[in-house]
């Protein structure tokens, strides 16, 4: 079982070398070592920029809207390597508000507390009231849903979503679905192949390595709804470093963490929280910046640290 | 004086190791004879059960310690027993009174699996 499983990865892999060339180009990540990631959509196809770098530049060719990845804030952990992640999420939100093209919203991909407790929740809140992006969407991460199943998640973030938290909307021509599953092939139901397509989840859509449970079982399925789409963009969280990957025309991208690193695939004996010197902590933190441009039908997604 | 309070500090001790057999004492009056003193431990380090296969005998009380610096649980998959969420440091207790296997893993990283055998 586990060996025709790991065939398919391998299979899969090779579609992408195969397949993958040009677009590898296209979607480009410009900052490896960030605090959140910056989405530009042009055209359906997102495109990162470099936060503090690039943001200028790609905002002045006029971006119809843009929004801004969050990821992993886990209020509450306060083990080394950072000992104060309410700060490095101010931090974040401060970044965000201080770009000159002002995200229309912000995508947080779960993970939001460390131990679900309800003083946790408080703080996010009280640090992403600062935000200047009116609307903020939350998928839950499984740090969300540890002591009573998520109750508490969906009553303050999950209201008018389905079961645990799926939910979808439209900005301008681009469909964004929450926390994919069994509902999603019920939901681009009647959609134009030509509608661009953003799944934004925890756990990352495709599987990066299942010895540490990073990837999910059910995303084949989910995966297998959006095939028929033209330009279907998929960003997750869940393992606090970039990755990125374009199959066809599914392109994965998963964001930095606000509150701490964890290590590559496979280079520690678990993965747990990777301790960086001081100095170094807000390289490895970042948020993502996504900008879509309908004109030249183009999402680009721009990961950019912290420290930056 | 600093011999004042050695001898404070020794009477204290033997006051704590006296309170400590008396206790010790009267829970083996009321424990299953097999098993009085039986306690074993499962340190959790690295997002692993250490040991992986545990055995005990029957009435001894298992105590998990989670050693990562990320929240774990220990859960039966046949639904014995179910820790609740054990941040760094934290524990949890389980006294097994029936032989068998007892499988379990983390429900947040299910990756993570162990087992209790009880004899």
């Amino acid at each position: 079982m586990p060996d025709k499983k790991q065939d398919l990865i391998d299979q899969k892999l090779q579609d992408l070398n195969n397949d993958g060339v040009d677009r590898r180009g296209f979607l480009k990540c410009m900052a490896w070592a960030g605090t959140g990631l910056v989405w530009t959509m042009s055209g359906g196809i997102p495109v990162s920029r470099a936060f503090a770098k690039t943001a200028d530049r790609s905002a002045g060719k006029g971006g119809d809207f843009s929004f801004v990845q969050i990821s992993d804030s886990h209020i509450g952990f306060n083990k080394p390597a950072n000992p104060d992640v309410t700060a490095t999420l101010q931090t974040a939100i401060n970044k965000i508000n201080a770009m000159s093209h002002k995200p229309d919203f912000i995508i947080h991909t779960g993970d939001l507390s460390q131990l679900s407790k309800p003083g946790e929740f408080d703080t996010l809140d009280q640090v992403l009231k600062g935000a200047s992006a009116r609307q903020i969407y939350f998928v839950p991460g499984e740090h969300d849903m540890l002591s009573d199943n998520g109750e508490q998640y969906l009553q303050r973030y999950g209201k008018g979503t389905k079961g645990t938290g799926w939910y979808s909307f439209d900005q301008k021509g681009v469909h964004f679905a929450g926390l994919v599953k069994e509902w999603l092939e019920d939901d681009l139901k009647g959609r134009s192949a030509s509608t661009p397509i953003v799944l934004f989840a925890h756990i990352p859509l495709w599987t990066i390595y299942p010895e540490w449970g990073w990837g999910t079982d059910d995303s084949e399925q989910a995966l297998s709804y959006v095939k028929r789409f033209g330009s279907v963009t998929v960003l997750n969280g869940h393992i606090h470093q970039i990755m990125q990957k374009i199959e066809g025309k599914v392109s994965f991208h998963t964001a930095m963490s606000t509150a701490f690193p964890q290590p590559a695939p496979g280079t520690a004996p678990s993965a747990g929280p990777m301790k960086v010197p001081a100095d170094q902590l807000q390289q490895v933190l970042g948020i993502t910046d996504v900008n879509y441009v309908v004109s030249g039908r183009s999402l680009a997604i721009v990961d950019s640290p912290l420290g930056a | 004086m600093k011999g004042k309070n050695v001898w404070v500090a020794s009477f204290a001790a033997v006051v704590m190791i006296a309170i400590v057999l008396l206790l010790a004492g009267s829970s083996s009056v009321t424990a299953n004879d097999q098993s009085s003193a039986a306690t074993s431990e499962v340190k959790i380090d690295n997002f692993s059960f250490g040991p992986q296969t545990l055995t005990v005998p029957v009435g001894a009380t298992v105590t998990w310690t989670n050693r990562d610096d990320i929240p774990h649980t220990s859960v039966s998959t046949d639904g014995v027993f179910k820790s609740k969420v054990m941040d760094t440091n934290e524990t949890f207790s389980y006294t097994f009174a029936k032989a068998g296997t007892y499988p379990y893993y983390c429900s947040i990283h299910p990756k993570m699996t162990g087992q209790v055998v009880v004899k």
